[in-house]
């Protein structure tokens, strides 16, 4: 399952740090992750997991290191010797192409279920009402949803509210998918129904990197796993080495921990 | 008046046994929900209806209250004139407080420490002037200045004009009131940003939502859900504090009503005449209030708060594209 080398990287980060006043909360992260497979972040809480993600699509600077998706780098320019802050209006054309899930869903409240899904590509991508509000609802089709369109967020369980932020999130036709514990805000019951969405969305092929702490999760659906502590990645590799095999004493304290 | 208990449909006419008899096990499909009884909120209606009807007694029969005067007064020509500039003070006072007051809020939301400072200077100094101290200073203005030029700052001034010609006694009252509102409005705004969820705007801008349409489709309506209910407030107080301006000479409602009984000596059927106006511009108020409340508060609750009859045409559209699915 573990990507060729032949295939083009989506994700490429390196030398990556980040703090927050005092403290390093990115120490060094180099990252690649290859077109079409499926990432899982592990780690235990506080170890910038979070951070990580943030970084991707710049919703955090980053202070030191390179980040660049499908090549491009991202939320700089070079210049020379230099890299020269990108003006917002930039960063966020480069967002569109990156979809964010988040583990509080942040739905827009005030926005009905197909409003929330058509309107980044409306107002973001410019594209037209005609051509987006029939794709808006083929997404919710594909998330189960499909009844729910003219229905307001909070009318909505915890599991659909967050397959109406999955669908959000592709509306923009995102060459990757970033995850962040899409699940660990839901009850018990309702997991399975976001983590099959997110099944669905791996064997269709899309690039994806998921903080999770689902580990039967991360087994099933993760081509590579890493492990985060104390902002560095101590581990990386497919599934089954890092999650059977963990070579490192603070995998394993952790594994031991939420299996 | 009805007992509570007769609004409710009563089970099989009554002849499924004694009331409040424990249901036999098994039959809980065959028990109908009745609403709680409240004894005490009949006892406490009746006394508030019995004190309502003794006010209105006191109101229609005393003859002090001399209604035809009232009546007289109510519409004529002076009147109408001075509660139409009531009412444009409480119009222009609003949106100059609004305009002002959301700049005002936005400046002391944002990193620009000079921009913070003069927000916060402005709303400080404007919110411990007394109202009528104001308009008496913006009364007065061509005492202290008593030319206004346009120009290069600091620099030569292409032409002036004399302050009284610029700010005669009805620009005063507006400016007095607006820069007076706009610091209280200052203040709603910006708690009212405060209060939305900063998740929001990290969704918007993740999807790579403009900047300006995350302020206008994503923050500012959930914003207004704060900021209306208490700008309602303010604008129905701005609206019985216009008559503060009658210290400018300004016809104004309570002005005029002074002005007349000052004259004819019916002091009281004048007072009822602007209590009963107020009266009314509030109660349009706040049905304005209200509907603007509404709109604002799609979606923040879990019932259905859209239309009934939106509600009604939908569900129909629905069964009948569900039956087209059926009979395909
Ligand atoms: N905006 C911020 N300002 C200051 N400190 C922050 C900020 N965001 C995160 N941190 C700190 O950075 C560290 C890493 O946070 P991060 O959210 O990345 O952890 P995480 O691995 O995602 O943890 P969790 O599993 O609890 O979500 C934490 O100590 C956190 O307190
Ligand atoms: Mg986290």
């Amino acid at each position: 399952m573990s990507a060729g080398t032949d295939r083009r990287p989506v994700v490429h980060l390196q030398g990556v740090h980040k703090r927050f006043g005092a403290l390093e909360v990115l120490r060094g992260i180099d990252l690649t992750v290859q077109a079409g497979t499926v990432t899982a972040v592990l780690g235990s809480s506080g170890s910038g997991k979070s951070t990580l993600l943030r970084t991707i699509n710049h919703l955090e600077k980053v202070d030191a290191g390179l980040v660049e998706v499908n090549g491009e780098l991202i939320g700089y320019r070079r210049a020379g010797n230099h890299l020269r802050e990108l003006h917002e209006r930039e960063v966020l054309r480069q967002r569109s192409g990156i979809g964010f899930v988040f583990q509080h869903f942040n739905l827009f409240p005030h926005l009905t279920v197909l409003e929330n899904v058509a309107e980044a590509p409306l107002s973001a991508q410019r594209r037209r009402r005609s051509e987006v509000l029939p794709r808006a609802r083929a997404l919710l089709e594909r998330v189960g949803l499909a009844d729910k369109a003219d229905e307001y967020p909070r009318r909505l369980s915890g599991g659909q509210q967050q397959r109406v932020a999955i669908a959000r999130a592709l509306a923009l036709e995102p060459s990757l998918v970033l995850f962040d514990e899409p699940t660990s805000a839901l009850d018990p019951e309702l997991v399975g129904e976001v983590l099959d969405v997110i099944r669905d969305l791996a064997r269709a092929g899309t690039t994806m990197v998921v903080v999770t702490h689902e580990i039967g999760f991360a087994r099933e659906v993760a081509d590579r796993v890493l492990f985060m502590h104390e902002g560095v990645v101590v581990e990386e590799g497919s599934a089954a080495e890092v999650l059977d095999a963990p070579r490192h004493e603070r995998t394993r304290a952790f594994l031991a921990k939420v299996l | 008046m009805t007992p509570p208990t007769s609004t409710t449909p009563q089970v099989g006419a009554g002849a499924a046994g004694t009331p409040g008899a424990p249901a036999a096990p098994g039959t809980a499909h065959a028990l109908r929900v009745l609403p709680a009884r409240h004894p005490w909120r009949w006892v406490a209606t009746a006394v508030v209806a019995v004190l309502a009807a003794m006010a209105v007694n006191a109101l229609v029969t005393n003859p002090a209250w001399d209604w035809p005067t009232v009546g007289q007064y109510l519409f004529s020509a002076t009147i109408l004139d001075s509660l139409w500039l009531t009412v444009r003070l409480t119009l222009v006072g609003t949106a100059i407080g609004l305009v002002l007051g959301t700049v005002l809020a936005l400046m002391r939301m944002s990193a620009n420490p000079l921009l913070k400072g003069v927000s916060f200077t402005y709303i400080s100094v404007f919110r411990s002037v007394p109202l009528i101290l104001q308009l008496l200073f913006w009364y007065n203005l061509a005492i202290l200045y008593d030319r206004i030029g346009f120009g290069v700052p600091f620099g030569p001034q292409f032409w002036t004009i004399p302050t009284q010609d610029l700010i005669g006694p009805v620009t005063a009252a507006f400016l007095g009131l607006g820069l007076h509102q706009a610091a209280y409005f200052a203040e709603i705004v910006r708690s009212g940003f405060l209060a939305v969820d900063p998740g929001q705007r990290e969704a918007a801008a993740a999807l790579g939502i403009p900047r300006g349409r995350q302020f206008w489709r994503i923050q500012l309506p959930q914003a207004l859900r704060i900021i209306v209910p208490t700008t309602g407030n303010e604008v129905i107080g701005l609206l019985k504090g216009t008559s503060v301006v009658y210290v400018m000479a300004l016809p104004e409602l309570f002005y005029q009503v002074q002005v007349v009984y000052n004259r004819t000596g019916q002091v009281i059927p004048l007072l009822l005449v602007a209590a009963v106006w107020y009266f009314a511009l509030t109660t349009v108020l706040s049905v304005l209030q209200w509907a603007v409340e509404r709109y604002y508060g799609r979606g923040s609750t879990r019932e259905d708060q859209r239309l009934p009859l939106l509600v009604a045409v939908r569900s129909l559209r629905a069964a009948r594209s569900r039956r087209a699915g059926v009979t395909r």
